[in-house]
């Protein structure tokens, strides 16, 4: 089955962009927290749970938003879309902040609010939510960004079962190095107006 | 393509072998005590923990289990080709006891899960290097669906699926923070269920696209996977993601609901997870199949609970035996759901089908038939 990149949007600590055009730029060298909340601002979404996502989420949750920026998510049949993620540092900076509460007796706070992001899935949870998205969510843990690896499985999902688009790609999160590359992958149209899925799709990446 | 499972095994504070295991939860037993173990919460809790753990002074104690499970289920087959055979890991949180920078010192960065799942595959000399699979509690039933995806790809004939979480200080203030913990073992499905009890457990399971690998009982008929697309934390009211997923494993395995014998259902014993699972099976057509929770026995495993429950439920549809659904005596979900009270024979059955649910919204099916 030939399938199609219809958008690809990345994220990393010097800037944000969407099908290899720079959105903003990180000039400042800002941290996170501040780069985040400004591609936040500047994609002008409102969506406040935002605030309350750990790193990893806010920055798949971003990407997302870019990647699907022209698809009404709204009324897509969410059951025909899955998505497939490699990671390779799972949640281990909300997993740092769980540890932090809990570590020292005297200081003992878990709390509900940090703990429920110490899963490297729960970003997908966040980006279901946001796109109504219910079909197959799986994230791979790999030493690097494997695409050979996920080009194969998206390209079996869509044979084995009748999805009609999957985002796949990459998202790491790490206080001082984090990138998110996210796909999104359609049935090809034979149009030839996009390029097409192969395990050499991570090459989009600029 | 027909995959057929040819080897497994379990460790639990139940024992070390399937055998074992089994054995110990038809007689009643279970893996859950009380534990008071300053190092891993401040108060007594009700847990299953393993003791007695085989110490390989290089590994951890979780890769150790891992280890010592591959072991085993590697020992029932023959001569594997290795060329042929991927290792499919499950885990949520792998060494998170290395988070503790002492430990850590000792192990490199083997709190990265690959690096984890790299470090057992090098010691057995696997060729391959092993696919990773953390999609929080149904991280074992996808480790196993993608072990099918794997091998239906042509890419391999055989797949060694291994899951594994350790009872940690980690998830088990976590979960105290979410006040999902029970003050006494977990009782799935009982109107006085209180929550979670958390368990420690490591599970194997080999399958493969050659009947003539080992001597398979059960066919793995296939599965299916989805997102509620609704709480990151909180189960769906509606069941309508694990109903998704149900009917596409149905559909996979191109069976009906009637068709189904018995379900191994996700049973975490919370308020929440019970409740959605019950109106989902209402919805499926399902509330008339013998259904039990495995979780009285060995508690919540996390990454391990997918892959070990598929394996009792193999167990219980070869032997034609039902364990009970233990911790259960009042029905506490909304709708009549045939919850396993008393042991039961399950007579002439053929299709099983198994359920997990957790963090993050996601939902899997898996479905067995015997031969």
């Amino acid at each position: 089955m030939n399938l199609e990149i219809i958008s690809y949007s990345s994220i990393t600590s010097h800037s944000a962009s969407s099908n290899g055009e720079t959105i903003t730029e990180n000039l400042t060298d800002a941290p996170f927290a501040e780069f985040s909340k400004s591609i936040y601002k500047k994609l002008e979404v409102p969506y406040p749970k935002f605030f309350k996502m750990d790193e990893l989420s806010k920055l798949a949750f971003l990407a997302g938003e870019i990647v699907l920026k022209e698809i009404d998510t709204a009324n897509w049949n969410g059951e025909k879309v899955a998505i497939i993620l490699g990671n390779k540092n799972s949640s281990l900076s909300s997993d740092q902040k769980h540890y932090e509460s809990f570590k020292d007796r005297d200081n003992y706070f878990p709390s509900p609010a940090i703990f429920v992001y110490t899963l490297p899935n729960i970003m997908m949870g966040e980006l279901c939510i946001r796109h109504k998205i219910k079909g197959e969510n799986s994230v791979f843990i790999q030493e690097k960004f494997d695409a050979q690896f996920l080009y194969d499985y998206v390209q079996h999902l869509f044979e084995a079962e009748a999805y009609e688009y999957c985002i796949t790609g990459w998202a790491d999160y790490l206080p001082n190095n984090y990138e998110a590359h996210l796909f999104l992958i359609r049935k090809s149209s034979g149009e030839d107006k996009h390029p097409s899925f192969s395990e050499n799709f991570k090459q989009l990446i600029r | 393509m027909n995959i057929y499972p040819v080897a497994d095994n379990i460790i639990s504070p139940m024992g070390f072998d399937t055998d074992q295991n089994f054995n110990t939860a038809m007689a009643g037993g279970t893996g859950i005590k009380a534990i008071e173990d300053n190092t891993i919460s401040p108060n007594a809790f009700y847990g299953a923990k393993i003791n007695n753990a085989p110490e390989l002074s290089q590994f951890t104690f979780l890769e150790n289990l891992f280890i010592k499970s591959i072991s085993d289920g590697l020992g029932q087959v023959g001569g594997l080709d290795m060329s042929r055979t991927i290792l499919v890991v499950s885990s949520t949180k792998g060494n998170i006891d290395l988070m503790d920078a002492k430990k850590a010192k000792l192990f490199g960065n083997r709190i990265e899960l690959h690096a984890m799942a790299q470090a057992i595959s090098d010691h057995f000399g696997f060729r391959h290097s092993p696919v990773v699979v953390s999609n929080a509690c149904i991280s074992g039933v996808s480790a196993m669906l993608t072990a099918q995806n794997l091998i239906q790809m042509g890419q391999y004939d055989h797949a060694i699926v291994t899951g594994g979480d350790i009872l940690s200080e980690f998830t088990v203030s976590g979960f105290q923070s979410l006040m999902a913990i029970s003050d006494e073992p977990c009782t799935p499905y009982d109107a006085n269920r209180k929550g979670i009890t958390l368990g420690e457990a490591v599970g194997t399971i080999l399958i493969s696209n050659n009947k003539n690998t080992g001597q398979p009982t059960v066919e793995m008929m296939g599965g299916g996977q989805s997102n509620d697309a609704n709480h990151i934390s909180g189960p769906s009211r509606t069941g309508e993601g694990l109903k998704l997923a149900v009917e596409k494993s149905f559909k996979q395995a191109g069976v009906n609901a009637s068709d189904i014998d018995y379900i191994n259902a996700h049973g975490t014993a919370t308020l929440y997870n019970d409740e959605m699972e019950a109106v989902a099976f209402d919805r499926l057509d399902l509330l008339k199949v013998p259904t039990n929770s495995l979780k009285g026995y060995f508690g919540h495993t996390l990454g391990a609970a997918g892959i070990i429950e598929s394996i009792m439920t193999i167990k219980q549809l070869v032997a034609g035996q039902l364990l009970v659904s233990k911790g259960f005596d009042e029905l506490g979900v909304t709708k009549p759901l045939n919850v396993v009270k008393k042991q039961q024979a399950l007579v002439n059955a053929r299709l099983a089908l198994k359920t997990v649910s957790g963090f993050g919204g996601c939902n899997a099916a898996i479905i067995f038939k015997k031969l």
